[in-house]
């Protein structure tokens, strides 16, 4: 059966004068692969799951104790925990919008025929090129009251971006759009030049107007490129660290990851961040299965 | 498919003989200390062993944000990398009751180091758990918070004029904590981009901690009983609550989003001419007084913790002990490092590169404390220092005390009282779960 569903070897390739079969060559590429993976994913998740329902600390040389689910409780019973999730949910949220209307309407201005089109796309990619390290600290230094060039730009004089509490959360979003609006632009271009030309003229010749075709035509053969960048951006924004660990540290833009992470290597409490993490992987599998779902309806459409 | 396998097998050759050439060398030690001055001065003083002995010395550090966790990786992981490490105070319980610090008892008692050394420094950087006559480390690095001023803005004749006019007494370096809130009011003038005052707000490691230690000690407060781990009535006592509204009181003075500030922001609130006057420890003093990185080091001076208002003058501990680490596999060569270490020549040696030597004597020689400006400040506090707890789970109470401190701080939400309560019951709900309070 399996045999079947590889394509043969060629048979004049040196790999078939040698005497590899099929076999062994999807063997030789997938194996080591395959065993990348369990020792460095698999094995380790499920020793993760093993620790979470102890109250081990990699710090000290205490034996782990089996505490069954009390480390699920108390966390689940953790107001510092639930505000942390709402703050991310807040900031997925937001930030995932953000680069949604930006990277489309980008994209949707440069679909069209421009001088320097492909200088311009390259350009605009630019910011997701960039380390997150690097990028929060120079976004750091733009928010900066006293120096920095935004309120010098926009004219707010003190304004306090990361030093207010209400506003940091938002601050650190403004800089994620920035960095991955031109992700979402990237794959809606891909979208929108795949949209049949014959379409937009029939309904030209129809006289539809462009709101009529923009939702009509555009968005519908695009949902589903879109549904994808929906995906990756979730999933991305969901676990955010590096960019909001360094931009602020106000408890108002504690995302989980870095609550997760104080409670990992700083606090060395490790069977309860092991518990921690599993609470946020099933998050984060049941919020992409629902994105799945309803992407394979678009797709059916 | 030739090509590779020679490629991969001269790259593996390669590794190997790199790794050979490093254990080529019998005689090293490599010491781990976070990244700044100091461990560039630890590294000179090195060579100079080297020099003598013929051990080769290798000071390998990491930013500070992440040497607690870099450090802690590598123990947990019983790993050899290291040999010594100039570890902070807070982390004595968590090295010596995991096994990751070697025994230094009978060390310290052949050297008779508790009288070397200046009795805080023996106590908060060497011994765990406190009284117990046990030593993990050896003084390395005194250090604590102190403060640095501006001359030129305090000695303008103009401002001490205004000054008297309206607070009735005379500019000068702050005598309590109250002429210090009048002086950071003084000097706050946002129109100009002036403000008073530069403190510690971050909430990541232990900085806020110390700035509000700096307040709570010197006003007569406690975090709790050291030996009991009784914190009700302590942490929230009335002293530690007019302590933090003192506190709070300065981020009112302090510089436009000063809400993530650490040692690297409070000395540019000089360098950049933002504050009057900036909390530091004394071990980032140095770059103040060198032209190169301070254009204002002419018309910097230096003030220890102000007393508050009885009287009593404390400041926050900063500093580490050089301690061995029990997976080294060169644990008699670092003793060794060591016993040369102690000498009084090389204390000497050591703060005249720059070091803060914990040497009594060479603390109260006249040739340290005229060697620089803010030494005299520093021979001061060093003998009025106190802090952080130091048990296993620091880190918790760390955590919990940033939870409870910061959003009343910097955002302002609630009283200090209820602060300073949810805090004392955080604290004891942690020693509770690790059995030491009933």
């Amino acid at each position: 059966m399996a045999t079947t569903m590889i394509t043969t070897l060629e048979r004049s390739s040196r790999a078939a004068a040698r005497g590899l079969s099929d076999i062994s060559i999807r063997n030789l590429f997938i194996i080591p692969t395959v065993l990348f993976l369990i020792v460095f994913n698999i094995f380790p998740l499920i020793y993760s799951l093993g620790y979470s329902f102890t109250d081990f600390r990699a710090s000290t040389n205490a034996p782990a104790n089996f505490v069954g689910l009390q480390n699920y409780r108390d966390l689940l019973n953790d107001p510092y925990v639930w505000s942390n999730f709402a703050i991310t949910a807040k900031y997925v949220i937001i930030s995932v919008a953000g680069q949604l209307l930006v990277g489309f309407g980008v994209a949707m201005l440069l679909n069209r025929d421009i001088p320097l089109k492909g200088l311009i796309t390259t350009l605009l990619l630019l910011p997701m090129m960039l380390s997150m390290a690097v990028v929060g600290l120079f976004w750091k230094l733009l928010y900066d009251p006293s120096w920095g060039v935004i309120n010098y730009a926009l004219g707010l004089g003190n304004f306090e971006w990361l030093a207010d509490p209400k506003m940091a959360l938002y601050a650190v979003a403004l800089t994620d759009i920035w960095m991955w609006s031109p992700f979402v632009m990237l794959l809606s271009l891909a979208g929108l030049s795949a949209v049949p030309k014959h379409l937009y003229e029939a309904a030209a010749i129809d006289r539809a107007g462009p709101f009529y075709t923009f939702f009509r035509i555009t968005l519908p053969l695009v949902a589903p490129i879109l549904m994808i960048a929906v995906i990756f951006r979730t999933m991305e924004a969901f676990k955010t660290f590096d960019l909001a660990y360094i931009l602020t540290s106000q408890p108002t833009a504690e995302l989980i990851s870095i609550r997760l992470y104080k409670m990992a290597f700083q606090e060395w409490q490790t069977g309860r961040s092991c518990a921690m993490a599993y609470i946020v992987l099933i998050m984060v599998l049941a919020i992409t299965n629902i994105y799945v779902k309803y992407l394979n309806k678009v797709k059916e459409r | 498919m030739r090509k590779l396998v020679t490629s991969v097998l001269a790259g593996i050759g390669l590794t190997l003989a790199c790794g050979t050439s490093v254990y080529a060398q019998e005689k090293s030690l490599t010491i781990f200390w976070a990244e700044w001055d100091p461990a560039n001065y630890l590294q000179e003083l090195g060579n100079e062993y080297e020099k003598e002995t013929g051990v080769k010395i290798t000071v390998e550090t990491t930013p500070w944000s992440d040497f607690q966790t870099k450090a802690f990786t590598e123990f947990n992981a019983h790993g050899d990398a290291y040999d010594l490490v100039v570890g902070d105070s807070q982390w004595l319980g968590a090295g010596s009751t995991g096994g990751h610090y070697v025994d230094l008892t009978d060390f310290f008692k052949k050297h008779d180091l508790g009288n070397v050394m200046a009795p805080a420094t023996v106590k908060y950087y060497a011994e765990y758990p406190g009284n117990s006559g046990k030593y993990w480390a050896i003084p390395l690095e005194g250090d604590a918070v102190g403060w640095s001023y501006r001359k030129d803005w305090f000695e303008d004749p103009k401002e001490k004029e205004a000054f008297r006019a309206k607070y009735g007494y005379d500019l000068d370096v702050p005598k309590d904590f109250k002429a210090l809130r009048d002086i950071a009011e003084f000097f706050y003038r946002p129109d100009q981009k002036r403000y008073g005052i530069a403190i510690y707000t971050d909430n990541s490691y232990d900085a806020m901690a110390m700035g509000f230690e700096n307040a709570l000690f010197s006003y007569g407060g406690e975090l709790g009983d050291y030996s009991t781990y009784k914190v009700d009535g302590h942490i929230n006592s009335d002293k530690a609550v007019a302590a933090l509204d003192a506190y709070k009181e300065l981020y009112k003075f302090t510089p436009p989003g000063w809400a993530k500030s650490f040692f690297v922001e409070d000395n540019q609130a000089i360098t950049e001419n933002l504050a009057a006057m900036s909390m530091n420890f004394f071990a980032f003093f140095p770059s103040l007084i060198n032209e190169a990185s301070n254009p204002n080091a002419k018309n910097t001076g230096f003030f220890a913790n102000p007393p508050g208002p009885n009287g009593d003058q404390f400041a926050a501990l900063g500093g580490q002990g050089i301690s061995v680490i029990s997976y080294s596999k060169k644990q008699d060569e670092a003793m060794k490092f060591l016993e040369w270490f102690i000498k009084d020549e090389t204390q000497k040696k050591w703060a005249a590169l720059g070091g803060y030597t914990c040497s009594a004597a060479v603390l109260k020689s006249p040739e340290f404390q005229s060697a620089t400006p803010y030494n005299k400040a520093f021979y001061e506090t060093m003998f009025k220092v106190k802090d952080f707890w130091a048990v296993p789970e620091y880190a918790e109470l760390l955590q919990q005390l940033n939870q409870r401190v910061y959003p009343y701080m910097i955002g302002g939400e609630g009283t200090a009282k209820q602060t300073l309560d949810a805090l004392a019951a955080d604290w004891n709900a942690t020693f509770k779960k690790y059995g030491r309070v009933q």
